[in-house]
């Protein structure tokens, strides 16, 4: 386990690589699998430094089931942008929305705001320096408070079954 | 069929692209040009991509690839540059 | 109808799909009337409009050399990682310059 451990520091990380190596390459041949296979285990071990504790994903089935539903979400999502930039902008109703985080992990809370970022008309602005609030910038608002049980009910209650399960 | 729609296409893109452009050279302020300078090579892929499937080649995958690539480190190093006033901290 | 028309019909769609979505990104950022605003419409739009037109172009070279052609989804996959990011370090950005918001936003963005 320890062996294991220090040669392939991150698996998650360099099972990605090497299925990117594999895109790059644009084909599957015992070729790029073992230059793949090299770099995935270098590439991981050398900036091993740089990255932060990686959280235990215990969920993976929940974290596909999320991404999939992400995925919708943003095809949703850029319809109603989509509409919302063609209509009249007098009728848009910006706000600046704070979002009180109940996630602890910082990897975790990063997912969260590249989620709201890329769904319904919203953008994640700033973190407060103690990690508990999340500043979003919406582009047509018509109810905070609806918009936060909203991101927390069908965004942030999932990741934190898939990442923080460990801790409940 | 595909080549006429492709056409159209690249003609969407020129329009997209001429709005940018209105855009970076309007201001009023920087980061309203960081942000059409981000838009507009992400345009520029996309127009890359047509015209790779125009010529009906793969070669310009890489092409793609290296301007999104180089694209979203100046947009990070400018808007870093604008909030620290130095880049490499 | 043959098949591959059928697979033609398609790719035509996604290629029209994607570029109007790329189109209204930008109008989005020519149109509406602060930055905070204009934010949304590169950071969403034009991701999801690259994104279908990569898809069309996959679909396309994947039919036409009768084998999976799938490195073009590595960009949609580098663009839907990467706007994110810079939306975020934008709008850091904005708030650090204090950029005029319109009036009627509701909320107060926070002293950097």
């Amino acid at each position: 386990m320890s062996l294991l451990k220090r040669v392939l520091p991150h698996p998650w990380l360099s099972l990605s690589m090497l299925i990117g190596w594999q895109l790059l390459m644009n084909q599957v041949s015992a070729g790029s699998l073992i230059m793949g296979a090299i770099l995935a285990c270098l590439i991981p071990w050398m900036t091993n430094v740089f990255w932060p504790n990686p959280p235990r994903a215990c969920r993976v089935d929940r974290l596909f089931l999320f991404v999939c539903r992400v995925l919708i979400d943003i095809v949703v999502a850029n319809l109603q942008v989509a509409k919302l930039i063609l209509g009249p902008r007098r009728e848009l109703r910006p706000a600046f929305v704070l979002f009180p985080l109940t996630l602890e992990h910082e990897f975790s809370i990063s997912v969260l705001a590249s989620t709201i970022s890329l769904t319904p008309g919203t953008v994640s602005a700033d973190i407060s320096a103690d990690r508990k609030t999340l500043l979003i910038h919406g582009l047509d608002v018509g109810d905070e408070q609806a918009l936060i049980e909203h991101i927390r009910r069908r965004y942030e209650q999932p990741l934190k079954e898939v990442f923080e399960c460990s801790k409940r | 069929m595909l080549q006429t729609v492709i056409i159209f296409c690249l003609g969407i893109m020129s329009v997209a692209l001429i709005l940018t452009f209105v855009r970076l050279i309007k201001g009023p302020d920087l980061p309203d040009r960081i942000l059409a300078m981000d838009t507009l090579y992400i345009n520029g892929i996309a127009v890359i991509m047509l015209f790779g499937l125009y010529l009906d080649s793969n070669l310009f995958f890489e092409a793609a690839l290296l301007i999104a690539v180089m694209g979203f480190v100046s947009t990070v190093a400018i808007a870093k540059h604008l909030m620290r006033g130095n880049i490499i901290e | 109808m043959s098949e591959s028309s059928w697979v033609e019909w398609v790719i035509a769609a996604l290629l029209l799909i994607g570029s109007l979505f790329a189109l209204i990104g930008s109008i989005g950022l020519v149109k509406l009337p602060d930055f905070f605003m204009r934010l949304h419409g590169p950071t969403k739009a034009t991701t999801l409009g690259v994104g279908a037109l990569v898809v069309g172009s996959m679909l396309y070279f994947s039919q036409k050399s009768g084998e999976p052609s799938l490195h073009e989804l590595l960009i949609t996959l580098f663009l839907f990682l990467t706007a994110p990011v810079s939306a975020h370090m934008l709008a850091k950005a904005a708030m650090h310059e204090k950029l005029r918001r319109e009036p009627r936003t509701r909320g107060e963005p926070w002293d950097q």
